[in-house]
């Protein structure tokens, strides 16, 4: 499972009002090579909040993005290199993410993530939309 | 027995090893498997009109499977995450090799996306195990608001979802569609070749916001019974659209206030209150006459 998907999941456990960002349990991670293309970052970069994508990266043991991201900065070669890779070329292979929340575990194996909920946790938001109409 | 798997067994359960190993050893089923699915998936990204500027899209694959609907976007330069419910068909699509990630997860239970990160969506022959009630505590309606309310969140202002569905019947066909609207979606059905029971095809093309321009029904295709056999040569035959329901349609209006009863209708109230005895007002030049318009 890449990072940008991390990124991308919450938790939708019943009652969890953030479940964003899941914290990563880094067993293994491995690298794939993956074709390059700059237009992609620039749509995807104003919908990452960065620190919470920092976080992320450094758990994985990839320390060399900044801190602090600017917009400006897309126009530089080098820093699109280190975000294609950290988003798109870092798998996590085995481990678990974990809802910051509830501290529920969804276990990760061979890079496919079990997000299958209990019976007891699902999603109850369905009643208050029901009560919209 | 029925053909429909939705019939056979939950589609966790249904989709087991063996069934899975199928695509994988069985070459009949992967050749029909790759042509359908590639065929459908193509005429859905299609109906999923996204911008043509070669800008690469974060797309939704529900109920991927084996990941044969995602190649089809993986062709077309497209990132995606596949979701599915059977672990034994995931494992297939690890085997693949396809360029997706892939989330075990169920759709009823709703997507656990953060809110406007989605860029469009697609779903080959999966929506309609939603109106099944697998388990004692799932409940249909519930588990199809829960996947429209999350997909609805999920998706980027503007983003379409189009959903390739095999409803059982016309009342299913209403179910899944009248949830989509409620969760906010415009949008409607596509029907491809109506007339053929064999490849008939009906799509959701549902877009997420008030509806515009933008979301005007693509025209299914096959409609006025051409020849269904040549399937293939399709792309470009003459289109039509076939049906269409928008919650965002105007109310029917309130009627105008009328122009009142008139003196008339006063004064025979006046007498029929008067022979019953009534104390009742003199009939003046006042009588059910109009005041000013400053009062």
């Amino acid at each position: 499972m890449r990072l940008l998907t991390d990124y991308m999941l919450s938790s939708n456990i019943k009652g969890v009002t953030n479940g964003f960002p899941l914290r990563l349990e880094v067993e293994k991670s491995v690298e794939k090579e993956v074709d390059f293309n700059a237009d992609f970052l620039k749509n995807m970069f104003p919908k990452i909040e960065w620190k919470a994508l920092v976080d992320a990266f450094r758990s994985m043991g990839y320390t060399e993005l900044p801190n602090e991201a600017e917009s400006p900065m897309l126009d530089s070669k080098e820093f699109l290199k280190k975000f294609h890779h950290a988003l798109l070329q870092l798998h996590l292979e085995e481990g678990a993410l974990i809802c910051p929340e509830t501290g529920r575990r969804f276990p990760v194996s061979k890079g496919i993530p079990n997000m299958l909920l209990h019976e007891d946790e699902v999603f109850d938001e369905v009643y208050q939309i029901e009560s919209q109409f | 027995m029925s053909s429909r798997p939705e019939l056979q067994a939950p589609p966790e359960i249904f989709y087991n090893d063996v069934e899975a190993r199928k695509y994988t050893s069985s070459s009949r089923i992967i050749e029909i498997q790759a042509r359908i699915t590639a065929k459908l998936s193509e005429r859905a990204m299609e109906l999923l009109a996204l911008p043509d500027d070669g800008v690469p899209r974060l797309l939704l694959d529900i109920g991927c499977g084996s990941g044969l609907s995602g190649e089809t976007l993986s062709e077309n330069g497209h990132q995606w995450i596949g979701l599915d419910i059977s672990q034994s068909m995931l494992d297939v699509a690890l085997e693949r090799e396809v360029e997706g990630d892939l989330l075990l997860s169920d759709m009823g239970q709703g997507l656990g996306f953060r809110p406007g990160v989605i860029d469009g969506a697609i779903s080959i022959s999966a929506v309609q195990w939603l109106c099944n009630a697998d388990k004692s505590s799932h409940e249909p309606r519930l588990r199809l608001k829960a996947f429209f309310g999350s997909l609805y969140r999920c998706l980027a202002r503007g983003a379409r979802a189009v959903f390739q569905v095999y409803p059982e019947n016309i009342a299913q066909r209403e179910l899944i569609l009248g949830f989509a609207m409620r969760a906010g979606f415009a949008g409607g059905v596509v029907v491809d070749f109506p007339h053929s029971t064999k490849i008939r095809k009906e799509y959701l093309v549902l877009t997420c916001g008030p509806s515009s321009i933008s979301t005007a029904l693509p025209n299914g295709k096959g409609e006025d019974g051409e020849s269904v056999s040549d399937y293939d040569n399709s792309g470009d035959e003459e289109n039509q659209t076939v049906c269409i329901s928008d919650r965002h349609r105007p109310r029917k209006k309130m009627k105008i206030t009328k122009k009142g009863k008139g003196r008339e209708w006063v004064l025979k109230k006046k007498e029929q209150m008067r022979r019953k005895g009534n104390a009742v007002p003199l009939d003046t030049k006042f009588t059910a006459r109009k005041r000013k318009a400053r009062f």
